[in-house]
């Protein structure tokens, strides 16, 4: 076991993948840094210092800075999957997708289906994403929901250094593609990381709180927003079954309904705007599939329909926030029918 | 042709605005007095005060995200932008964008941008106005923008269009931490652009007159009805590319050299006072008024009214 941090864990990971199987590929912009400069290649070593010292071992074959040219980024990654490589690429900032939707949408999570099961599409796009730094607009949002809704994309939002590991390794070695989240809060959350080589499989939530009275369902960021109102509302005797989803495609169904028809309550907290979102997915699940056992109503705990807001003021307001969960969590618990 | 006098302090004041801005925001920056990411243009003056001196409210730009110069340059209220930036409800942008997003479409600037890219093809569209108006739009881009694939479609369709647009490519010579050598793969951004088919030339960005005289042809050439242009202004950040970047991709030296002997506010001092067209006393009184004005921006945005919690939903839309 050793003690460390996400940004490094995503790292060693990506490295480890590459010494394992030489048809890995890594592309993104300033992934390497510095080439073209007089401080030459690696001087920056990309800007999460999630690839530093790879290009060195790797070479410029295989780690690939790009110019800015997120659509060739992900058409190129796409391409190289296609025939034979197996393909990560870095979007600097999840926002960014805007600019090659149309590579991820309509090419890289359809061509297994429109060629008839005939193809393999082996890419991870990486993807910092998430509010919390004040970026604005442009550089805050979360894209889950987004993706999380297109048939042939695996999507995965790993909260915790270990989970990162397993979780990222599974991804490069998935032969579908995958859509891989890191929150930018979390690149520096330190935890123990056991040494051995490890997948996590998808489709599995991690039980991070137990308790009777409410089912938490979370992602992310708000992963351990949920964590500190639970042990709050633990304080008051109210017991919270956090769940931290991993993956939202595929869908632990089962750890969810499972959860939900013992405690009977549901709030889900969703870094995301209230409107066809990952909450009102898992709402509309426990609906259809639980509804016999709700004691109350879901609630949610989401982000308002805006935009991310740049001010401070304005950002932590737009934001989940423990006090704002445990205030739902409170409202559930003191729901009486009629 | 020569300018006015005082087009000539106008300009300098434009120029020097710029820099003290960006100076003070560096050094309020380090004091944590501002969130997020903030990209300073200080190095770059000649640049946004070579093209904008040209153009009326009626003429557009559209800016990066580097944008403070073009929108100090275009002529937006200088503490309004302050208090932006500061995120104040007062700001220009009543602290929803911040940095990367002033903008004041009201004097014909369209928004700095935190999408490298998103600018050209906005220009385009700024050009069908300015073409009915008879006025030009303007996209700034950098060296790294030049290869965004939304840049192309924009030059080529302003090509076809026949718009009057003129994409002005600010090549301070890194994209973030990669250098141009490495990003562009053309011989040159301004062969590219000429490719394009398209009047394409190159001008000294560190040089007011250089940036001023080229654009006053491609303004003309753009109002003939002779279709874009574009021109690459070669120039220095003289900070990193974003604020608390170590800049370890800078060569031994090369910022300080790039200080010394590629600043357009000396050259442009140099050049106006040897030609005896304005002389140092003028130009100190402007730096005083600048200096002045400064921090009276700051003074304000640090007490200007903070955003409360219920205006997080205001603006989404007009009409809901
Ligand atoms: C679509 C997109 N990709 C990447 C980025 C991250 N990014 C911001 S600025 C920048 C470099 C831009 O370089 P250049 O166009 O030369 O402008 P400069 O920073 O030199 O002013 C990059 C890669 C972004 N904001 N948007
Ligand atoms: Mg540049």
């Amino acid at each position: 076991m050793a003690m460390k941090m996400i940004r490094d864990v995503i790292r060693d990971t990506i490295d480890a993948e590459m010494a394992r199987d030489d048809s890995v590929i890594m592309l993104g912009e300033d992934i390497v840094g510095g080439n073209g400069s007089a401080g030459g290649p690696e001087a920056i070593g990309g800007i999460w210092g999630t690839s530093g010292g790879l290009w060195a071992k790797y070479g410029a074959d295989r780690v690939i800075d790009t110019p800015i040219s997120e659509s060739a980024i992900i058409g190129a990654a796409a391409g190289a999957a296609l025939t034979g490589k197996r393909a990560i690429a870095e979007i600097m900032f999840a926002d960014f997708i805007g600019v090659c939707m149309d590579q991820i949408w309509n090419q890289v999570a359809k061509f297994r289906y429109m060629f008839g099961g005939k193809s393999r599409c082996p890419i991870t796009i990486r993807m910092p994403y998430g509010a919390g730094f004040n970026a604005a607009p442009q550089h805050s949002q979360v894209i889950h929901q987004l993706v999380t809704a297109m048939p042939g994309l695996k999507v995965v939002m790993p909260t915790t250094p270990a989970d990162t590991k397993g979780l990222l390794a599974q991804a490069i070695r998935d032969d579908d593609p995958v859509i891989f989240l890191e929150h930018k809060a979390l690149y520096g959350v330190k935890g123990e990381v056991p040494d051995e080589d490890y997948v996590i499989p998808f489709g599995h939530a991690r039980q991070v709180t137990q308790g009777d009275d409410i089912t938490i369902l979370a992602t992310g960021m708000m992963v351990g927003l949920a964590e500190n109102a639970a042990a709050d509302l633990a304080q008051d005797g109210i017991g919270c079954d956090l769940l931290d989803l991993r993956t939202t495609s595929p869908l632990d169904e089962e750890a969810i309904l499972d959860s939900v028809e013992r405690t009977g309550r549901l709030l889900i907290v969703d870094e995301a705007p209230p409107r066809c979102s990952l909450a009102t997915d898992l709402s509309a699940l426990v609906a259809q599939k639980a509804f016999a056992s709700l004691k109350s109503p879901i609630e949610m705990v989401t982000a308002p329909h805006s935009p991310v807001p740049f001010a401070r003021e304005l950002e932590s307001a737009y934001l989940p926030s423990p006090d704002k969960i445990v205030a739902a969590a409170v409202k559930l618990m003191s729901y009486r029918r009629g | 042709m020569q300018l006015s006098r005082e087009a000539l302090i106008r300009a300098y004041r434009q120029m020097k605005t710029i820099r003290m801005f960006e100076e003070r925001l560096h050094d309020e920056i380090a004091l944590g007095e501002i969130a997020g990411f903030t990209h300073l243009y200080a190095g770059q003056e000649a640049c946004a005060v070579g093209v904008c001196e040209h153009l009326g409210p009626k003429d557009y730009i559209i800016s990066t995200h580097r944008g403070h110069g073009h929108c100090i340059a275009k002529g937006c209220d200088v503490i309004d932008m302050m208090k932006e930036i500061y995120g104040s409800r007062d700001g220009l942008c009543k602290g929803k964008g911040g940095s990367m997003h002033i903008a004041d479409v009201g004097v014909g600037m369209l928004g700095a941008n935190g999408i490298v890219g998103a600018g050209a093809p906005i220009a385009v569209g700024a050009g069908i106005t300015a073409k009915s108006n008879g006025t030009v739009s303007i996209a700034f881009s950098g060296d790294g923008a030049c290869n965004q694939g939304t840049t192309f479609e924009a030059m080529n369709m302003a090509v076809v269009l026949k718009l009057p647009v003129i994409f002005v490519f600010e090549n301070n010579h890194y994209s973030e931490h990669t250098g141009e050598a490495y990003a562009v793969g053309a011989e040159s951004m301004t062969a590219r652009s000429a490719a394009f088919g398209m009047k394409a030339i190159k001008a000294n960005g560190i040089d007011f007159f250089s940036v001023h005289e080229a654009m006053r042809e491609l303004i003309e050439w753009c109002k003939g009805g002779n279709g874009p242009a574009s021109i690459e202004l070669d120039c220095e950040r003289f900070y990193g590319h974003f604020e608390g970047d170590p800049q370890r991709y800078r060569g031994p030296g090369e910022l300080d050299r790039i200080r010394e002997e590629r600043d357009c506010l000396k050259t442009f001092r140099a050049r106006v006072t040897e030609a005896k067209l304005l002389d140092g006393t003028e130009l100190d009184r402007v730096d005083a008024e600048v200096t002045d004005l400064i921090e009276r921006a700051v003074a304000e945005a640090r007490s200007a009214a903070r955003p409360t919690a219920a205006q997080v939903v205001e603006d989404v839309y007009i009409n809901y």
